[in-house]
């Protein structure tokens, strides 16, 4: 049977098989991955579908990958968490949260762009892949290449947490540190691409890489009933994810598994470094790139190569961007965890943070069905709420000195009390 | 002023397999000027309609993305480098 998706140029439209390729070598534009959409309808079937596990895996037709693929791992399945807490202390009746902090097997959802990267990379016979990184796809791509067999070497900024650093050390990844942000990074990725023959999965694996972020717009239809939110509130890095979510969307509309309706994209960003969400509030043609500055490392990419997309996207659904502060951002992690048991790493805030603003300014109502996605576990980024938790005093193991502790407590919260 | 203009593979097909272009310019915009001048075929791929640098192209003076030196008017000196790299964007519907 032929292959159903090949690579195709967004702004030519040359079409360019299947390749270790990310841009089209005719107009030099960004490659996407197109699927012959009939094709399609005759292979997928949600009865199918509904006896597989609840992974990734599950959406294997909408996924480009090679003939006779056998799912390595069980990537993706996450929770959609019906908000009880956060949805009554800010007024929504409708709210969920996408917890891919909880994926498999690395902790983000990065997790789901790296299985289908690595897919590819076997059909091309890679035995090397790597990754320029900000921390949680360097975690990916060492986890699963050591699943799998393949050789990692991943480029990370010099300064990322210690725990994302520890995160892809473990696996036994080589981890090649470099002295600048991760535009730097990238760059520097992009030319190694151009001189080895390695597979790099946000480089010259980029197309097949990001359809992976499909799988975490899919999971949301289906765990609504097969039906598609209103509003989605996303994170924004490279901008790559709020666009890949709309895209398993209109896929999902144009099988005719779920019904058309309008969804408002909203993209949150840290204000530390917010190109996307800037162009959006000032209605700029283009991007600014900038220099970043925030605790969100994960999203600290101030030339997002996907961004023209990103912003297409939220312009043309009716959404908005907006951006938070890392004192909100520290704020909004201890609320997702204090009132749903959500430890989400940065980002995580970020997108929280967003959405409270989002709310206050009336660009998300009450009664609309809203979907937040949390990208990454609170366990890698301690560092940034570590501050608010000073070691508290030990005790003796005695009744006393409990009650005595009790007591000190007890005064203490009156002194507050007192003083309010 | 001597700049060298590093040109990626992609792009070599214009240059006549030239991995590096040297030329005398003031600016960036000159030393693009010059080096889409000798090779018109790669012209369209550096400007876009209107005459601006292409989107999803990124051009660095030595370390720094021009972006933040102005854009493709901020001067070079003796000696510099420039480099194209191509976005590598993951692409949906623009």
């Amino acid at each position: 049977m032929p292959e159903i998706y090949q690579l195709r140029c967004r702004e030519c439209g040359k079409l360019w098989g299947n390749a270790p390729r990310s841009f089209c070598e005719e107009c030099f534009s960004p490659l996407e991955v197109a699927y012959d959409y009939e094709a399609l309808k005759s292979i997928a079937a949600k009865e199918k579908l509904s006896k597989r596990d609840f992974t990734m895996w599950r959406y294997a037709e909408f996924l480009p990958l090679p003939e006779g693929f056998s799912f390595p791992n069980a990537v993706g399945g996450t929770p959609l968490v019906a908000s009880k807490h956060l949805a009554k202390k800010w007024g929504l009746r409708n709210l969920y949260f996408k917890n891919d902090a909880v994926c498999f097997p690395s902790l983000s959802f990065k997790d789901r762009v790296v299985a289908t990267a690595l897919a590819a990379a076997g059909r091309f016979g890679f035995k090397t892949v790597g990754c320029s990184s900000t921390g949680n796809l360097a975690n990916a791509v060492a986890a699963q290449s050591a699943q799998q067999g393949f050789d990692a070497c991943v480029f990370i900024p010099a300064d990322l947490e210690p725990a994302k650093i520890l995160n892809t050390a473990v696996y036994g990844a080589r981890i090649v540190r470099i002295n600048g942000n991760y535009d730097h990074v990238n760059r520097l990725c992009a030319q190694i691409a151009d001189r080895f023959q390695w597979g790099l999965v946000n480089v010259n694996l980029r197309p097949y890489y990001a359809e992976g972020s499909k799988t975490h717009g899919f999971e949301i239809a289906e765990q609504l009933g097969w039906k598609l939110p209103d509003n989605v509130v996303v994170p924004m890095a490279g901008g790559s994810l709020i666009t890949k979510i709309a895209k398993a969307f209109r896929e999902l509309v144009s099988l005719g598994w779920v019904e058309e309706k309008p969804v408002k994209f909203f993209g949150a960003q840290a204000t530390g470094c917010s190109p996307i969400s800037t162009a959006v509030k000032r209605g700029l043609a283009r991007f600014e790139p900038q220099k970043p500055d925030t605790i969100a490392r994960s999203l600290a990419i101030g030339n997002p190569a996907d961004g023209p997309f990103a912003i297409k996207q939220i312009r043309d659904s009716g959404g908005w961007a907006d951006d938070t502060s890392d004192r909100e951002i520290v704020e909004a992690i201890q609320q997702l965890a204090e009132t749903e048991g959500i430890f989400a790493e940065t980002a995580g805030g970020v997108t929280a943070g967003v959405t409270q603003k989002l709310i206050r300014e009336g660009r998300i109502r009450s009664d609309e069905a809203t979907v937040v996605c949390i990208t990454g576990n609170g366990l890698k980024t301690t560092d940034a709420i570590a501050a608010e938790y000073p070691p508290t005093e030990a005790i003796a193991p005695k009744l006393e000195a409990f009650e005595a502790y009790l007591d000190s407590q007890l005064a203490a919260s009156t002194a507050v009390a007192g003083k309010a | 002023m001597a700049v060298t203009i590093e040109i990626p593979t992609a792009f070599r097909r214009f240059t006549d397999g030239t991995p590096k272009f040297d030329c005398n310019a003031a600016t960036i915009a000159e030393a693009l000027n010059i080096l889409t001048t000798q090779f018109p075929g790669l012209s369209r791929h550096v400007r876009d309609d209107q005459g601006q640098i292409r989107q999803f192209l990124n051009v660095y003076l030595n370390e720094e993305d021009i972006r933040f030196l102005g854009g493709e008017e901020c001067a070079v000196k003796e000696g510099d480098k420039v480099l194209l790299v191509p976005s590598i964007a993951g692409g949906s519907p623009l």
